[in-house]
C-alpha cells in the first residue's frame, strides 16, 4: 500500500502503518488480527475516504467480526450500493416456453474452472439460468468426475457480493467508452516507440484465443513486452525441466501404473496440475479386495506436512533445503551420477535411501519419484534422472510440450518489469487479473513502482490492492460469466462457456485484449469461436464440432502426444552451492486460499486446512521439538525477521514438521481483499525476498508476550486409545483379514422388534484407505446444502457448521506422527439416540433408513446434538445464513432449505438429490439403479472415497463395501447400529524400514 | 420446657422450644401482622428491594438480547450444547425442594417445628420454581414454539415424541409449580383473612379480603382448610421425589459418559434437599435476624435444618463416591476417562472445588457448636449452595465437553449474557422474596396460634 498521497485527501494513517504498529509490538495483548488494530478512527477515516465513491468497499468501517456473526456466506451489504444485479427476473410467463428451460429441472453446462491457467472440467448446475454448484465433469481427463475445493468454492467467488461492479478511475466512477477513449489515447501515444514503454502483466495463460489476441497485440506494438507471473508459480517444475532436457515440458504422470512412488516435497495427491487425476488413480492402486491383494506403496520426503504425507507409508520429515542433498544421495543409489550434497548423511538415515532406492529399483518401470514445486530445479531435475535410469520414461510418467503457451520463468519476468518501472522505461501497464502489488516479491517495491507508471489499468474481480494503485480499475467477469478456454494439466482443451451474465457488467481478458486490439465491440464469445474456427479448418462440420466440445467440455484429442525427450548428462555432477546457515524459512501456498487468490471465499476460509484443522488464519509452522527449544506454544505471537524485514505471525506447532525449520503460508494477511478476506492472517510475502521464493535461511525468530487466538476446528489429536481409525499393515491384513471387525456386535441387544426396510435402504461407506483428507468433500457439502458461514469467532468457540467434517488424528511420536484422516458425515444411526431425546419428534427415521431433520418441527433443545456420539449435528446458535444479501440468493440451492436461527441441522445424505432420482424413476416405472444417486460429497472425492447407495440390494458397491471384512462401524459398541460405515486403513510398508525403526 | 442453665446438651437437643416463651395468640399475630401492616417499610427493605429490581432488570434485557439475537450470545458450543441454563434450572428447582419437603412431608409427619419455616420454604419453593420455569423456556432456539413440548389438540396432529425426557420434564415441572402454588395459597388463606381484618387501609382490606375469597373462620372453614392442606401435602410430597427424579432422567436417559448413570435419580433428589435446606437456612437466618423474629424460627429450627443438610450432604457424597466407583467398575473405557477427565482434566479445579463445598465443608455439621453458631451455619449454607451449582455445572459440561470422538472435543466458557441471566434469576428471587415479606405474612399466623395453645398446654401440664 503506497504511503503518497494519490487521491489528495488520504490521511498519513494507512495499512503500512498499521502492519508497523503490529510489528512493533505497541498493541493489545491479545488481537486476533489487523481489525482490532485498525479500529481507530483514523483507520476509520482513512477507509471512508480512500473509498469516497463506496460503491466498492463499504465494510471498512464495520466491525468484521460483528459482521461475521450474521452472515451467511461472504458477509457484505450488498443492498446498500444499489449496485447489484440480478439476473434479469422475468415476472410474466414466458410467451414461448424455451426448450430445455423447465422450473426446478437444472441444467448442467460444461466448462473448467482453473487454477494458475490449469484446467479443471467441471458440470455447472443451473437452475433456471442461476449456476448453483460446480460437480466435476466426468469426460475431462483432470476431473473424471471429481474436483478440488477450489472448484467447489468458485460458486461463491461468481456471486461473491464484494466483487467490484464499476470501472474506478482514480478513486472515481468511470466507465468502460470513457477507459476506451483514454486507452486509445494511450495505446496512440505508445504506437509511435512501437509500444516501447507498453507493458502487459497476465497471469499463466494455457488459453490458445487468448494467446492468440496477445500475440496480434504485440504484433502491433513490437516493442512491447508481456509479462506472466503467479506468486505461487510453477518456474522450478518447468526450470527443472529445463536443465533436464534442455527445454521446457510439461510431465504428466500416470499413477495408474506405479507400484511405488516416492515424493521429494511433493504434494501431488491435492495440490498442482491434475492433482485430483492422481489422486484417483493413486487410490484405486490402494484398494484391497482379497486376502492376496497388493498395494502401491508411496515414500513421501517433505519438510512440511502435506496430504501426501499423511498418505505416505513411510514419510521422512526432512528440512526443505536437505532434500536436495536427500535426491543427490538417492540418484546415486539408483546409479545416476550425481555430487554428494552436504550433509545428506545426517538428516537422512542411509539404510533409509538404500532401502528406498532398492525397492524402486525392483519396480523398475513401475515407480515414480515426483518433486514438488517448492523444491530448487536441480530436484526436479534429479527426479527426472532417476524417473529415466529406473526405466519409468513412458511407462509411468510422459512429457508433452508445455501447456502454458509461453511458458517463461515468471520470477524472473516480474523482476524484469520491476526493473524496467523503476528505471522509468514504462510508461503503460496493463495488468490482466492477478495481484502483484499484493504478491509480487516484496523487495522489487513494486507498491511503490506501480504509482509511478503514467497509465496504468487493471483488471480484476475486486478492487484489491493492485487496482487502489492503478489508474483505472475494470471489473473482471468471473470465469462462470465468460468465454475462454484452457488446458488441462495434459493439454486437453476445454471450452469455457458463461452460465450467466456478467453479473456486474464485467470484462473477460478476452474482451480486455479485444479492447486493446481495437475490437472492443466484439463478443468474447466470437473471438473465442472465430479462433477455433480458423485452428480447426479441417473438420468438415464445424458447428458439429463446437456444439460437442461444448456439451462435452473437452475438445476431442486435444490432449497433448508424449513427447521424446532426450535427458541431458550429467545433471547432477555439479557440486551444490554450499547450504546457506541458520534457521530455515519454507513459504507455501495456503492450502484452502491459495496464493490469496481465494481469500474473500468464505467457504475457503472457513475449510479447515486439512493438517492444521485451523480456518481464518494462516500461521508459523514449527516442529514440537524446536517450539520446545524456543520456549514457543501455538497461538503465540512470535516475530519473524528475514532478509531484514519483519512480521509478527502466530506460531503452530506442528507434529511432523521438520525440525530448524519454519514454514509460513502465503495468501493471508490481505489488506484488501473484501469483508471477509481483509485483515485475516498475516502476510508472509511481507518477508519473502525474490531471492528465495521458496526456501530460505536465516530466519530469526523473536518471541512477543502476546497472543494470537486462531480458529481450529478440531483441538484434540489424539484418538486417546480408542478405535477410531483402524489401521493395519498390508501383512498384518493378510494374516488377520479381519482385524477390523474384531469386536463386532452379533446380536445388538434391542428390546425393539428389527425395523424392516421394504424397497430401498440407504447406506453409505467411507474408504479411509483413499481419502486423502483434501476437504473437497466439505465445500462440495456446503454448496449444495447452502451451510453458512459463521466466522473465525464462531469457530473458536466450537460453531462451525460443515455436515460433513475430516477429524484428523495423531498417533505415535510426537515429532513424527503417523496422520489419519477420517471424514465423518451423520451416521443415519439404526438406532439413533438423537431420535428417542427430541421432545416434538423434529428428527425421525425415514422408511427408508434416513435419520431425517425437520427444520420447522425443531424447537432447538439441543438435546439430540448432546446425545449424538459423534457430534455431526451443528446447530444455528445464531442467524449464521444470510437472509439479506441479494447477490448471494441467486446461489443457493433451491431444493435444500436455508436454515433459520434456532434449529438444528445435519447431513441429510443429499436426501434431495435422492429424491430427484428416486422421482424420475418412479416416471419411468423402475426402480433406481445403482450409482445412480450420487451424494455431494461423493460426486466431488478425488479418490473415490466415499460410495452410497441402496444396501437393501446385495450387488450395489455400497453393499459390497460394507461386505468386506475391512467394514467396520464407528463407535460399534454404542449399538447405534450406523449406515455409514469405514473400510479400515492399509498401510503397505517396506519390510526392511519398518523392521529398522522397530529396532 | 427444659430451660436448666446446667444442662448444656438440652440447650440444642429438642428441648429447645420452637417458640419463644411469653407469646400468647394475641403478640403472635401481633408481630407478624405488623411486618406487613406497618406503613413504612424499614430502610434496608427498600435498599435490598432496589438491588434485586435491579438485577430482575438486567434479566429483563438480557432474555430481551437473547431473544433478539439467539442463544449464540450464551458460551454454548457443540460439542457442549447445554451450559448456564440448564445449570441454572437444575439448581432453581433443586432449591424449591425444600421448601416442598418442609411444608408436605413434614406435615405429613407431624412435625411441628416446620411451621414457623414452612410458610417461608414454600415461598422459596415457588419462587425458585418460577426462576427454574425461565431456563427450559429461554434455552431453547426458538422459545415462541415451546408450547409444542405440551399434548395440545393442533392442526398439525402433532404430539409430542412421549419418549423424551424433555416432554417429562415439561409435565413434572408444571405440575410442580401449580401444586407449589396451590398449596401455598390455601395455607395463606386463613393469614389473608387476618390481614383483612386488620389492616386500617382500604385498598389494602380490597385485596387481601378479596384474596382470603371469603374466609370468615367457621368450622367448617376450618375442617375444609385442614382437610384441602393434607390432600396438597399428599400430593405433593410424591413430587419432592418425582421432580427431580424426572429432572435427573433429562440427563440419565442420554449415552453420553457422566450423564448415563442409574444412580442419578435418588442422588438428585438428595442433592435437591441438601441445596433446599442450605437455602432455607440463607434465606432465614438473616430474615429472623432483620425482622426480630427469633422467637419464631428458632436456635432448635436452625439445629434441625442443619442436620438435615448435613444428612443429605452426606447421601451426595455418596452420590459422587458410586458415580466415581461405577465407573471404574463398569470397564467402559469411556466412562472412566470421563471421571478422570472430571478428577484431571481441564475442569478440574472446578471438580475439587465442589468436593470441597458438598462433602468436606458440611462435616464441620457434626459439631453441636458449629449448629448452634449462626454465623458459622450461614456459611456454610452459603457454601453448599455455590457448591451445589458447581455440581451441576460438572455434570452437565465436563460430561459433554470431552465424549466419544476426540476430534470433536471442545471447551465451554460461559460468557457475560450467560452470567447476567444467572444472576438475573436470583434478582428475581430475590425481589420476590422481598416483596413477598413485605405483603404477605412470611410466618404461617393461624399455625403459629395452634402452637401457643399447644405450648400452653405443655406448660400447664
Amino acid at each position: 500500500m503506497a504511503t503518497e498521497n494519490k487521491n489528495g485527501g488520504r490521511p498519513d494513517v494507512d495499512i503500512a502503518t498499521l502492519r508497523h504498529s503490529a510489528r512493533e509490538g505497541n498493541t493489545p495483548r491479545f488481537w486476533r488480527g489487523l481489525d482490532e488494530l485498525a479500529g481507530t478512527p483514523e483507520f476509520r477515516d482513512h477507509a471512508e475516504n480512500e473509498f469516497p465513491h463506496g460503491a466498492n468497499d463499504p465494510n471498512a468501517t464495520l466491525d468484521r467480526r460483528e459482521l461475521l456473526k450474521v452472515m451467511a456466506a461472504s458477509a457484505a451489504f450488498a443492498g446498500l450500493t444499489g449496485c447489484t444485479k440480478l439476473p434479469t427476473q422475468t415476472i410474466v410467463p414466458y410467451v414461448r416456453e424455451p426448450e430445455q428451460i423447465i422450473p426446478g429441472k437444472p441444467l448442467f453446462y460444461a466448462t473448467a474452472v482453473t487454477l494458475g491457467g490449469v484446467a479443471t472440467g467441471v458440470l455447472v448446475e443451473s437452475h433456471m439460468s442461476r449456476p448453483t454448484k460446480v460437480e466435476g465433469n466426468p469426460d475431462h481427463p483432470g476431473s473424471l468426475g471429481a474436483s478440488d475445493s477450489f472448484a467447489q468454492a468458485s460458486i461463491l467467488g461468481l456471486y461473491d457480493p464484494d466483487r467490484s461492479r464499476a470501472e474506478v478511475h482514480d478513486g472515481r466512477i468511470g466507465s468502460w467508452p470513457e477507459f476506451q477513449t483514454e486507452l486509445t489515447a494511450a495505446l496512440a501515444a505508445a504506437k509511435i516507440t512501437g509500444g516501447s514503454g507498453l507493458r502487459l502483466l497476465t497471469q499463466t495463460i494455457t488459453s490458445a484465443s487468448l494467446a492468440a489476441q496477445i500475440r496480434k497485440f504485440l504484433k502491433a506494438f513490437p516493442s512491447a513486452k508481456w509479462h506472466q507471473y503467479e506468486s505461487v508459480g510453477r518456474d522450478n517444475v518447468r526450470e527443472g525441466a529445463r536443465i533436464a532436457f534442455g527445454e521446457y515440458v510439461n510431465a504428466v504422470y500416470r499413477l495408474n501404473r506405479v507400484e511405488v512412488v516416492l515424493t521429494l516435497d511433493s504434494d501431488f495427491l491435492t495440490s498442482g496440475p491434475g492433482s485430483v487425476r492422481y489422486a484417483r488413480e493413486f487410490a484405486a492402486k490402494r484398494r484391497v479386495d482379497g486376502a492376496e491383494s497388493i498395494m502401491n506403496r508411496l515414500y513421501a520426503v517433505e519438510c512440511t506436512p502435506t496430504n501426501t504425507g499423511a498418505m505416505a507409508d513411510h514419510r521422512l520429515r526432512m528440512r526443505a533445503s536437505e532434500i536436495e542433498s536427500f535426491a543427490r544421495a538417492l540418484a546415486r543409489e539408483i546409479g545416476v551420477s550425481a555430487a554428494a550434497g552436504p550433509g545428506s548423511s545426517s538428516s537422512a538415515p542411509a539404510e533409509w535411501i538404500a532401502a528406498v532406492a532398492r525397492d524402486l529399483k525392483q519396480h523398475a518401470g513401475a515407480s515414480l519419484i515426483v518433486a514438488g514445486d517448492q523444491q530448487p530445479p536441480v530436484v526436479h531435475a534429479l527426479a527426472h534422472a532417476i524417473n529415466q535410469k529406473l526405466g519409468n520414461f513412458d511407462k509411468t510418467v510422459y512429457f508433452t510440450q508445455p501447456i502454458e503457451e509461453s511458458p517463461i520463468h515468471q520470477w524472473e519476468s516480474m523482476g524484469e518489469l520491476a526493473a524496467d518501472i523503476r528505471a522509468g522505461k514504462v510508461t503503460t501497464i496493463l495488468i490482466l487479473g492477478g495481484n502483484p502489488a499484493y504478491d509480487a516479491p516484496v523487495d522489487l517495491g513494486l507498491r511503490e513502482l506501480l504509482p509511478k507508471v503514467k497509465f496504468s489499468a487493471r483488471l480484476g474481480m475486486h478492487e484489491d490492492e493492485t487496482s487502489v494503485l492503478c489508474h483505472w480499475h475494470i471489473p473482471q467477469a468471473h470465469s462462470l460469466e465468460s468465454w475462454g478456454d484452457a488446458r488441462a494439466y495434459d493439454g486437453t482443451i476445454t471450452v469455457m462457456q458463461p452460465l450467466i451474465a456478467p453479473l456486474y457488467e464485467g470484462k473477460s481478458e478476452h474482451d480486455f485484449l479485444a479492447a486493446l486490439n481495437g475490437q472492443a465491440e466484439k463478443p468474447s464469445h466470437d473471438i473465442v469461436r472465430e479462433f477455433w474456427l480458423a485452428q480447426k479448418t479441417g473438420i468438415p462440420r464445424f458447428d458439429a464440432f463446437w456444439e460437442k466440445t461444448l456439451r462435452d467440455g473437452v475438445m476431442a484429442g486435444t490432449a497433448f502426444p508424449a513427447k521424446q525427450v532426450s535427458l541431458k548428462l550429467g545433471i547432477g555432477e555439479q557440486p551444490p552451492a554450499a547450504r546457506p546457515q541458520g534457521l530455515e524459512i519454507v513459504f507455501r501456498p495456503d492450502p484452502t486460499i491459495w496464493d490469496g487468490r481465494f481469500a474473500n471465499n468464505g467457504w475457503l476460509q472457513e475449510l479447515p486446512k486439512p493438517l492444521t484443522k485451523l480456518t481464518w488464519d494462516n500461521v508459523a509452522m514449527l516442529s514440537p521439538k524446536m517450539a520446545q527449544r524456543l520456549g514457543l506454544k501455538s497461538e503465540d505471537a512470535i516475530e519473524l525477521k528475514y532478509e531484514g524485514r519483519t512480521i509478527v505471525a502466530p506460531a503452530w506447532v506442528m507434529p511432523g514438521h521438520a525440525d530448524e525449520s519454519v514454514t509460513v503460508f502465503l495468501g493471508y494477511g490481505r489488506t484488501r481483499a473484501g469483508n471477509v478476506g481483509s485483515s485475516a492472517g498475516f502476510d508472509a510475502g511481507w518477508i519473502r525476498p525474490y531471492a528465495t521464493p521458496w526456501i530460505g535461511a536465516g530466519l530469526e525468530i523473536r518471541k512477543t508476550h502476546q497472543k494470537w487466538a486462531l480458529a481450529a476446528t478440531q483441538t484434540h489429536n489424539s484418538m486417546e486409545g480408542r478405535d477410531l481409525v483402524r489401521v493395519a499393515t498390508l501383512d498384518e491384513y493378510h494374516k488377520n483379514p479381519k482385524f477390523a471387525q474384531a469386536d463386532v456386535v452379533k446380536n445388538p441387544l434391542s428390546l425393539y422388534p428389527e425395523v424392516k426396510y421394504e424397497g430401498y435402504s440407504w447406506g453409505m461407506a467411507v474408504d479411509l484407505n483413499a481419502c486423502t483428507g483434501c476437504g473437497s468433500c466439505v465445500v462440495a457439502c456446503q454448496a449444495e446444502n447452502n451451510i453458512a458461514v459463521v466466522g473465525k469467532k464462531e469457530v473458536m468457540i466450537g460453531r462451525e457448521m460443515h455436515w460433513i467434517r475430516i477429524d484428523r488424528y495423531f498417533e505415535g511420536d510426537l515429532d513424527d506422527p503417523k496422520t489419519y484422516h477420517e471424514p465423518v458425515v451423520c451416521m443415519h444411526c439404526e438406532d439413533a439416540p438423537c431420535e428417542v431425546v427430541c421432545p416434538v419428534m423434529a428428527t425421525v427415521h425415514s422408511p427408508e433408513g434416513l435419520n431425517e431433520m425437520i427444520y420447522n418441527r425443531c424447537v432447538g433443545t439441543r438435546y439430540c446434538s448432546n446425545n449424538c456420539p459423534y457430534k455431526v449435528r451443528r446447530f444455528n446458535f445464531r442467524l449464521y445464513s444470510d437472509w439479506d444479501t441479494p447477490s448471494l440468493f441467486g446461489m443457493r440451492n433451491p431444493n435444500v432449505s436455508v436454515r433459520s436461527r434456532g434449529v438444528m441441522e445435519k447431513c441429510s445424505y443429499c436426501v434431495q438429490r435422492i429424491n430427484a432420482v428416486k422421482i424420475e424413476a418412479e416416471k419411468q416405472d423402475r426402480s433406481v439403479r445403482d450409482g445412480e444417486i450420487v451424494t455431494a460429497c461423493q460426486q466431488s472425492c478425488p479418490s473415490e472415497a466415499i460410495v452410497f447407495g441402496n444396501i437393501n440390494d446385495p450387488n450395489s458397491r455400497v453393499s459390497k463395501m460394507k461386505a468386506k471384512n475391512l467394514n467396520y462401524s464407528l463407535l460399534e459398541e454404542l449399538n447405534t447400529r450406523p449406515r455409514t460405515t469405514y473400510q479400515a486403513r492399509l498401510r503397505n510398508p517396506n519390510p526392511e524400514i519398518e523392521k529398522a525403526a522397530a529396532v | 420446657m427444659a430451660d436448666s442453665p446446667t444442662d448444656k446438651l438440652a440447650q440444642h437437643s429438642l428441648a429447645v422450644p420452637i417458640i419463644g416463651p411469653g407469646h400468647d395468640y394475641a403478640s403472635v399475630t401481633d408481630k407478624i401482622s405488623h411486618i406487613v401492616l406497618s406503613r413504612k417499610p424499614p430502610k434496608w427493605w427498600i435498599l435490598g428491594f432496589a438491588a434485586a429490581f435491579a438485577l430482575v432488570m438486567l434479566l429483563l434485557y438480557s432474555i430481551t438480547y437473547l431473544f433478539a439475537v439467539g442463544v449464540g450470545i450464551w458460551g454454548i458450543q457443540i460439542p457442549v450444547g447445554w451450559g448456564f441454563a440448564i445449570i441454572n434450572f437444575v439448581w432453581w428447582i433443586g432449591i424449591g425442594h425444600a421448601g416442598t419437603l418442609i411444608s408436605a412431608i413434614l406435615l405429613l409427619l407431624r412435625q411441628q417445628w416446620r411451621t414457623s419455616i414452612n410458610r417461608f420454604a414454600e415461598a422459596m419453593t415457588l419462587f425458585a420454581v418460577a426462576c427454574a420455569g425461565i431456563f427450559p423456556l429461554i434455552h431453547m432456539g426458538r422459545p415462541w414454539l415451546a408450547y409444542w413440548l405440551f399434548p395440545y389438540p393442533d392442526t398439525m396432529k402433532m404430539w409430542p415424541n412421549f419418549r423424551s425426557p424433555l416432554v417429562w420434564d415439561a409435565f413434572a415441572v408444571s405440575t410442580y409449580a401449580t401444586v407449589s402454588a396451590l398449596f401455598w395459597f390455601i395455607g395463606l388463606l386463613p393469614d389473608l383473612a387476618t390481614l383483612r381484618d386488620r389492616s386500617k387501609n382500604r385498598a389494602a382490606k380490597i385485596i387481601y379480603g378479596f384474596l382470603a375469597m371469603g374466609w370468615r373462620g367457621s368450622a367448617v372453614h376450618w375442617y375444609r382448610h385442614e382437610t384441602a392442606s393434607l390432600l396438597l401435602a399428599g400430593l405433593a410430597t410424591p413430587l419432592v421425589l418425582s421432580v427431580h427424579t424426572i429432572v435427573s432422567l433429562d440427563f440419565a436417559f442420554s449415552i453420553v459418559p457422566g450423564w448415563h448413570a442409574t444412580i442419578f435419580p435418588p442422588y438428585f433428589v438428595a442433592g435437591a434437599i441438601y441445596a433446599g435446606f442450605a437455602m432455607v437456612l440463607t434465606l432465614s437466618i438473616p430474615v429472623r435476624k432483620l425482622f426480630g423474629l427469633e422467637d419464631f424460627i428458632t436456635m432448635r429450627h436452625l439445629d434441625n435444618m442443619g442436620k438435615v443438610m448435613l444428612a443429605a450432604g452426606l447421601i451426595v457424597g455418596y452420590g459422587y463416591m458410586m458415580e466415581a466407583f461405577s465407573a471404574y467398575y463398569s470397564g467402559n473405557p469411556y466412562e472412566r476417562f470421563m471421571i478422570m477427565n472430571r478428577m484431571g482434566g481441564p475442569y478440574a479445579a472446578v471438580y475439587w472445588f465442589l468436593v470441597a463445598c458438598n462433602i468436606v465443608t458440611p462435616q464441620f455439621l457434626w459439631s453441636r457448636k458449629v449448629r448452634a453458631n449462626v454465623g458459622a451455619l450461614f456459611t456454610i449454607a452459603m457454601v453448599v449452595n455455590v457448591g451445589m451449582w458447581l455440581e451441576r455445572f460438572i455434570i452437565v459440561v465436563t460430561s459433554l465437553h470431552r465424549d466419544f470422538l476426540p476430534s470433536s472435543w471442545g471447551m465451554y466458557y460461559p460468557t457475560r449474557w450467560d452470567f447476567a441471566t444467572f444472576f438475573g434469576t436470583i434478582g428475581l428471587f430475590v425481589a420476590l422474596l422481598f416483596l413477598f415479606i413485605r405483603f404477605l405474612p412470611l410466618i404461617s399466623i393461624f399455625e403459629m396460634r395452634a402452637l401457643v395453645n399447644e405450648e400452653d398446654k405443655k406448660a400447664a401440664d
